[in-house]
């Protein structure tokens, strides 16, 4: 149920935070977080196969009248140079916004910029 | 499989000649016409179709499969197994088949349940698929997290990808902004209704789907 006196929580994850976590670990807590509503921006976001599994995982929880799925929003891994190669230096994903469908929604995106909309009147459940 | 087993050989070979059948899925988000191109491209080489087709998104939720699809291209050819999945989708909400597109709640309820396993299942057939047909809407920003999603894959397994620029029969599609948008992978503008470009599509299926095998590693 919505709870408007809560408000939304829009909580910045760090690298840090996210890098304690194996994938498994990562996806249960961005999930667990977005199904309570909040939204979130992860400084470091997930690689494309890890995007794969969220949605996966997403579609296994979605509860018709309360989850509706996410809405998630972020730019490509970054590519690895050559010297990067060499050194053998994984591409890394970077920023990601992602939210409760029912809550986020994303109004434009651009190599600079990723605009989102907070939907008036829903709030942390 | 030690280094002269079949599997080893196979894949020796596979890299020296190139691939002779392939598994293709066709990929893409909801009501892109994945399965509109699909019949486009059965019904050009076999005769036959692979499903029905809608407006209402999420028509297809289960994944459908032709076998030995043999797709020519002069003097060259590749025997493919074409594989229609579900759109892939970060949401779907039942109230959306009520609102827009009139159904009953019943029905909008069971199509939003099979529709999130039309998605699962999609996800799953790409551990399977040996090259990637992604149709993208033309005439729609191509910059969605699905596609980004789905091209990150591709290209983390180093699978084939070949980006079909539907519905460029709309008089707002602009193909030249998914060929910006993607510039690292082929795209073709194609009109899978009308069978514009399609001969050039098959072209470059059997181009791109029978290249050898590159190793795996990121």
């Amino acid at each position: 149920m919505v709870n408007k006196d809560k408000g939304i929580s829009v909580n910045l994850v760090s690298r840090q935070k996210l890098e304690e976590f194996s994938t498994d670990e990562k996806l249960e807590f961005i999930l667990n977080e977005i199904r309570n509503g909040k939204v979130l921006v992860l400084e470091n976001g997930l690689t494309s196969v890890e995007q794969a599994s969220l949605i996966q995982q997403t579609m296994e929880k979605i509860e018709q009248d309360t989850f509706i799925g996410i809405e998630m929003e972020g730019y490509g891994e970054e590519k690895a140079s050559f010297l990067q190669k060499i050194l053998g230096k994984i591409k890394k994903p970077r920023m990601t916004v992602i939210g409760p469908a029912d809550l986020l929604k994303t109004v434009r995106k651009d190599s600079n910029m990723i605009q989102t909309r907070i939907i008036p009147g829903r709030g942390a459940r | 499989m030690g280094l002269f087993g079949i599997g080893s050989f196979s894949s020796i070979i596979q890299r020296i000649f190139g691939k002779k059948h392939a598994k293709i899925g066709i990929y893409g988000p909801p009501n892109v016409g994945k399965t509109t191109l699909a019949n486009r491209i059965l019904r050009d080489w076999t005769g036959d179709i692979m499903g029905s087709v809608s407006e209402i998104p999420h028509e297809t939720r289960v994944a459908k499969c032709k076998k030995n699809v043999r797709v020519e291209n002069g003097s060259s050819s590749l025997m493919m197994d074409i594989i229609d999945t579900p759109g892939i989708a970060t949401k779907i909400d039942y109230k959306e088949f009520m609102n827009t597109f009139g159904l009953s709640r019943e029905e909008a309820k069971k199509r939003a349940k099979e529709a999130t396993e039309g998605v699962i299942e999609s996800i799953r057939w790409l551990e399977n698929v040996d090259g990637v047909l992604l149709v993208m809407d033309s005439t729609q920003d191509p910059f969605t997290q699905v596609n980004v999603t789905i091209i990150g894959n591709l290209e983390a397994r180093n699978l084939p990808v070949l980006i079909a620029a539907n519905k460029i029969d709309m008089e707002d599609s602009s193909p030249a902004t998914l060929k910006s948008a993607f510039p690292q992978h082929p795209v073709i503008p194609v009109s899978a209704l009308t069978g514009y470009n399609a001969e050039n599509l098959y072209s470059h299926m059997v181009k791109q789907f029978s290249k050898r095998k590159r190793r795996r590693g990121r």
